[in-house]
């Protein structure tokens, strides 16, 4: 079973659709004994980088979910689901996150420009469908062809320590680490969930993965 | 790059679609999830549904539509249509929508959008700005700086309650504002073009995107192929949203965006 952690925001209903549809088990809860018997951990997320962290941990889900991801359980994290990973985040202050991935989440600058020739000014959020650049091919990414478009929404991107978790990078006026792979550690700054057939491919590929214990 | 988004808009009505949708291999044409399955399997970047439901009873039958669709299609969806407080929003969002988008409750609690961006986030609240041409060059501007009024010639003002009433805001002004409250996106419609296929309205469009930094959907007037592609370069706006050249299969998404391709715009194909 997937554990898709419910922290009180967002539109959770689309990713356990997904699944519902992909015909992977998969279950919507807050409550710490399901994460613990879960084969897997997904942490989906929309809204402010603070109000989760501080939602996570009143509803005691901080140690559940990092006791998990190192037992080796497969951990997927969508959009903030991805940033909560990190060390802290610079959004309305600065706030400490999950921390199992080291660097810090930033706001994209302002006045950010084109990196092409147009040199027109970008908008924030950075909202639609981009491509990305694979750099590692990580096992969600199997059959998925490089350069492909998902849909985005957000303001702030990941700066990693360790650039070795990069699995992909993606263009908005500056380059940004667009996904992430580190041992059973996935996660997607883009929604899956929203990517129409190509973006239930990548959960596919994350249900196989939970299934086969392969990664 | 990030790629122009294509949005077919959709009016439903107690739960139907109701400007007529003529597509082939359709089996019910009033069917918005049937529709939107369809709009899907076009390639369209997103879709919107709007409530133009009359009576407040009835309004929960949009959640049921919403929660249908959520089950068929996996792109982002937006609801519009008599949202007054935070409870319709989470409701929404519940039932599968992404975003929705606030008009005549944001003009009249202007402090909604910023409660609603913080308890949901920016990037799932839209406000749709009604947008029409003011004849009268009498019309002042209330700066919003200084609170002084500038001798300005305002030249497009906000309606609320689905073009019906004037309220004497400026649109610029009102974009601004609404940007700094937290919205997430502005979709912004001309209501002098509106239904006319002649068109967006560009100047309009373009004012618009040049005055905030956040992403600008026109609507509004769309006629032909060419217009949406005047509407994403001329009109400098971020996605374009149509509804009957899509309706009435004079286009498909695809067919529009491989114009688009073709023109040097980037799509997603």
């Amino acid at each position: 079973m997937i554990a898709i952690i419910d922290y009180g925001m967002g539109n959770l209903r689309s990713v356990e659709k997904a699944f519902e549809k992909l015909k992977f088990d998969a279950l919507v809860t807050r409550d710490r004994s399901d994460i613990e018997r879960a084969d897997a951990i997904l942490l989906p997320g929309v809204g402010a980088f603070k109000d989760c962290m501080d939602n996570l941990t009143s509803l005691n889900l901080v140690e559940p979910v990092i006791e998990g991801v190192k037992k080796g359980k497969p951990f997927l994290g969508i959009c903030l689901g991805l940033q909560l990973l990190f060390s802290e985040s610079e959004e309305f202050g600065l706030h400490k996150g999950l921390d199992i991935i080291k660097g810090r989440v930033k706001r994209f600058p302002k006045n950010l420009s084109d990196l092409g020739s147009t040199n027109r000014k970008l908008k924030i959020p950075h909202m639609g469908w981009n491509r990305i650049k694979i750099i590692k091919r990580a096992p969600i990414y199997e059959g998925i062809n490089d350069e492909s478009y998902f849909y985005f929404v957000h303001s702030y991107y990941v700066i990693l320590e360790d650039e070795r978790a990069a699995a992909s990078e993606t263009s908005y006026g500056i380059k940004f680490v667009s996904s992430i792979w580190k041992d059973n550690i996935f996660a997607t700054q883009f929604h899956p969930e929203k990517s129409q057939k190509i973006g239930l491919a990548i959960l596919k590929n994350f249900g196989n993965l939970v299934k086969k214990g392969n990664y | 790059m990030l790629a122009k988004r294509i949005i077919p808009c959709l009016d439903v009505k107690e739960g139907r679609v109701v400007k007529g949708v003529k597509f082939k291999n359709l089996r019910d044409a009033g069917d918005p999830v049937e529709i939107a399955k369809i709009y899907d399997e076009q390639g369209a970047d997103e879709l919107t549904f709007l409530d133009i439901t009359a009576s407040y009873e009835k309004r929960k039958i949009i959640l049921d539509v919403v929660r249908k669709t959520a089950e068929e299609v996996f792109m982002p969806l937006t609801v519009g249509g008599g949202i007054r407080d935070l409870d319709d929003i989470r409701e929404l969002l519940r039932a599968g929508a992404d975003k929705v988008s606030i008009n005549t409750a944001a003009v009249e609690n202007t402090e909604f959008v910023e409660k609603a961006a913080k308890r949901f986030g920016c990037q799932c609240i839209v406000v749709a700005i009604d947008a029409k041409r003011v004849q009268s060059a009498e019309c002042k501007v209330q700066s919003e700086e200084d609170g002084n009024s500038k001798h300005e010639t305002q030249i497009w003002e906000v309606f609320t309650h689905g073009g019906r009433n004037p309220t004497g805001i400026d649109v610029i002004l009102w974009a601004k504002k609404v940007e700094e409250m937290g919205a997430g996106e502005i979709l912004l419609t001309s209501m002098d073009f509106d239904g006319t296929k002649l068109g967006f309205d560009l100047e309009l469009t373009r004012a618009v995107s040049e005055a905030v930094g956040i992403p600008i959907i026109a609507s509004g007037g769309v006629g032909t192929i060419e217009h949406i592609y005047d509407g994403l370069v001329k009109g400098k706006a971020d996605a374009a949203l149509a509804a009957s050249i899509f309706h009435y299969g004079e286009y498909t998404v695809q067919e529009v965006k491989s114009y688009l391709m073709k023109m040097g715009v980037e799509v997603r194909l």
